[in-house]
């Protein structure tokens, strides 16, 4: 299904991206008594204090004026942007979390989002010590390290999909059967990004539910609806299962070629909101046997979208180590015990048990232990890039 | 009004001992949406007229609880659904007035069970409201009324993403009952179901909660299941012109009978509340458009403010999200076309993996769903981040709901009905 929350430049997040690439970053911070109130109107920039302590400091920049605004917190050249906040329309509040060091610093109000803004002193006094570190750089690597993997997954994807192709349109429809579920595992450890391009995701993994009236059907679940039929009457002919096949082949290597691209990045903030959409993804559709409603091989995919997140996780892991230490030992003993009842079914080298072969008891089990991770997994962003 | 009441047995309040009461409740008029906000406490201003040029529940100020009932005839006999909406009619005007039905709850013969259940006895009128539409199926060959199915009762379409529960879908019949009390509107569905039997049954009903949109400005707008502010831009009964255009059918919309009617869209959408429960306050606010607080447009402003589409950001991408769900459904995205929406949250309980069965049960009034329900529905199954990612359409009917009846008309087995035009 579209999914394109990845793809997207989302407009507000400028401020977590900023955030990332040019400040240390704070875990868990919230709104509380300390907020320091910004009123961004026309022609004045007021910010409710000038000094504070050292450490985890929160504006609450309200635009009281007329036109979309921003706020920055800049560094005392007036040049170097320590955080900011875009895009806050007339009447919207917006909040900025930033960790800073003692110093001297600007506040910085831009109405219109042009100009030079109005700027203001801002003192940071000692107070509470401050963990320095490279986490800008620590988060640029982790959305490095999580791109190859998503790379070297498509590249899997498009051998084992071309394999079970050729089986496919062979018509060696027992030798298809058992590439089906092994090939998407490849597919579905990266579904987040596989749906962020919106216009490939329906061609390629629509299932039959999510087409309007008309639309037509192609990819893996229409395969999938050929292979294991659920009445007489849907077989296809060899040209139109010739057909099917070259669109999936030509979709596959289209996907392939976009995260190839040079300019194809995953930032930080991606690799944390795909570990919890993987989860999502699980709780949404596998668990209740909806993603692969004729060949049930729902397992597979469960055990491929948990990888998937594990691996997103396990990039940020370090960082979110050091800002949130309770996050990641709930995370890592939520972790396990999936993997640990997931394997009481199988394993992806050997398979799975059918999703209708679970008993009532079975599902109800995994979908508490999906719970168990998507909760905290939710939290993993801003822990990681606030 | 009052010789219909008059003629049957005690009132709820004859025998509470407030006789007069239903008299104060009636002189309401007008389909009910000059009275204002009706209160629960008060027995003289919390009832609607039953009758009017339109049918009440629709402009009435929509009231906190809901059952809705869609019913299957399970006659083939023409006569025996009329003699139905004679019986249907005749007990809506009491119900409304807050009168027991027939002999009462209490006050029948000893030997048999009483006409009224008996479960609203104490309690006053609450604003009921029960408004009654006919489904695809009553046009069926059955009652040879083909001819007079109406071209805006489409079958509605599969949408992208429905995963529609027969169980909760369709429907000949249907009664939607609205009060400010729960017990108030589960009593009128469990009484006219009553009387239905041997010609109708329930096929498939719903309880709504809390309402999820404001049909009157003097009404705070509710909040969904996701938290948000819901029905901002709604039609309100203040605008009378817009309602005019987009809620009552004329006679040269087609179907002379259906001339001040209109068509109910009943929707039964789940909320994948855990999944939204765990989505950042950000990436929520983007999917709906809106802050979570105030309900302000991204663009800017307070609730009411319009929003502006055009407000772009520092990255030139707009304040409000093409793919957002006020972008997608704002009246500006589909030439002006507005509804009327009257939708509830509900829950019925938890599914078999523990989750909640929660979400809203969407329910808007069109002139021409046609027009004015199935393009928006395209828009949002096909492209709506909160439809795609946090929506599952699970049950799905369509209703022509006909005119009022005219005030001083008598009800009774030989008496005017609902839908008569139809029939006549």
């Amino acid at each position: 299904m579209p999914r394109p929350a990845l793809a997207r430049p989302l407009a507000a997040s400028g401020a977590a991206l900023a955030a990332l690439a040019l400040t240390a970053c704070v875990p868990n911070a919230t709104a509380d008594d300390s907020a320091i109130a910004v009123d961004s109107s026309n022609d004045a920039c007021d910010v409710a204090a000038t000094e504070v302590p050292s450490g985890t400091v929160v504006f609450d920049v309200t635009n009281s004026g007329d036109d979309v605004t921003e706020f920055y917190l800049l560094a005392s050249d007036g040049l170097r942007i320590i955080s900011e906040v875009e895009n806050v329309g007339p009447g919207i509040t917006r909040q900025l979390v930033v960790q800073v060091a003692p110093g001297d610093y600007l506040t910085q109000c831009k109405p219109g989002m042009t100009g030079d803004g109005i700027q203001a002193a801002f003192t940071v006094t000692q107070g509470e010590d401050v963990a320095t570190g490279d986490r800008a750089e620590e988060l640029a690597a982790a959305g490095e390290q999580y791109l190859l993997y998503v790379r070297d997954q498509i590249e899997t994807l498009e051998d084992k999909t071309d394999a079970f192709l050729a089986a496919y349109t062979a018509g060696d429809d027992d030798e298809a059967r058992a590439l089906y579920a092994d090939a998407r595992v490849h597919w579905e450890r990266i579904e987040p990004v596989a749906e962020s391009f919106g216009d490939l995701d329906p061609m390629m993994d629509a299932r039959e539910a999510d087409l309007a009236e008309g639309e037509s059907w192609t990819g893996w679940h229409r395969i999938e609806k050929n292979l294991w039929p659920p009445a007489e009457g849907y077989d296809l002919t060899d040209a139109e299962r010739q057909e099917l096949a070259d669109k999936l082949a030509a979709d596959t290597a289209e996907l392939a070629s976009r995260v190839e691209a040079e300019d194809f990045a995953i930032d930080a903030f991606q690799v944390g909101n795909g570990a919890k959409e993987l989860l999502d993804e699980v709780a949404a559709g596998k668990i209740t046997g909806e993603e692969e409603i004729w060949s049930h091989t729902d397992l597979w995919d469960f055990q491929a979208n948990v990888d998937g997140a594990e691996v997103a996780y396990g990039v940020l892991h370090d960082v979110v180590a050091e800002t949130d230490p309770d996050l990641v030992e709930e995370l890592d003993s939520r972790f396990a015990e999936l993997d640990d009842l997931l394997a009481q079914y199988g394993t992806i080298e050997d398979g799975f048990v059918l999703y209708t072969d679970l008993t009532e008891d079975q599902i109800v089990e995994l979908a508490r232990a999906v719970d168990a991770l998507g909760e905290p997994l939710s939290r993993l962003t801003a822990a990681a890039v606030l | 009004m009052d010789d219909a009441a008059g003629r049957s047995g005690p009132s709820r309040r004859l025998v509470l001992g407030t006789a007069g009461a239903v008299a104060g409740g009636l002189a309401l008029a007008g389909g009910g949406f000059a009275a204002g906000r009706a209160t629960a406490s008060s027995a003289s201003t919390d009832a609607y007229d039953f009758f009017g040029d339109h049918q009440s529940g629709i402009v009435t100020p929509q009231q906190d609880r809901l059952h809705f009932a869609a019913f299957d005839i399970t006659t083939d006999s023409k006569a025996r659904v009329v003699s139905l909406l004679r019986r249907w009619s005749e007990a809506a005007a009491r119900l409304m007035a807050g009168s027991e039905l027939g002999s009462g709850a209490a006050g029948g013969a000893y030997a048999a069970p009483p006409d009224d259940t008996g479960e609203a006895l104490g309690l006053p009128a609450s604003g009921l409201t029960i408004t009654f539409g006919f489904g695809p199926g009553l046009f069926d060959d059955r009652f040879g009324l083909a001819s007079r199915r109406p071209d805006q009762l489409i079958d509605l379409p599969h949408f992208s993403g429905d995963t529609l529960d027969a169980q909760f879908t369709g429907g000949d019949l249907c009664i939607q009952a609205c009060a400010n009390d729960p017990q108030v509107a589960v009593h009128a569905i469990r009484n006219l179901s009553r009387l239905a039997f041997g010609d109708a049954a329930i096929r498939w009903a719903q309880l709504g909660f809390g309402r999820t949109s404001s049909t009157t400005r003097a009404q705070d707008t509710p909040r969904n299941f996701m938290g948000f502010k819901d029905g901002t831009a709604n039609l309100r009964a203040e605008d009378t012109d817009l309602v005019d255009r987009w809620v009552w059918a004329e006679r040269g919309d087609g179907q002379e009978w259906m001339a001040g009617g209109s068509y109910l869209v009943a929707r039964r959408i789940r909320i994948l509340a855990e999944i939204w429960d765990r989505t950042s306050l950000q990436e929520q606010e983007a999917t709906v458009g809106r802050t979570k607080g105030s309900g302000a447009p991204l663009s800017g402003g307070s609730e009411f403010t319009e929003p502006d589409f055009s407000v772009k950001g520092r990255d030139g991408e707009a304040l409000i999200r093409p793919d957002s769900h006020v972008a997608l459904a704002h009246p500006s995205a589909h030439g002006g076309s507005m509804m009327l929406r009257r939708g509830y949250n509900f829950t019925d309980g938890a599914d078999s993996l523990g989750r909640l069965d929660a979400g809203l049960f969407f329910l808007a009034y069109v002139r021409d769903p046609r027009e004015q329900f199935v393009p928006v529905q395209n828009a949002l199954s096909s492209s709506d981040v909160m439809t795609v990612e946090y929506l599952r359409t699970t049950g799905s009917a369509l209703f022509a709901v006909p005119r009022g009846l005219a005030p001083g008309s008598v009800l009774g087995t030989e008496g005017a009905y609902v839908g008569q035009e139809l029939f006549g």
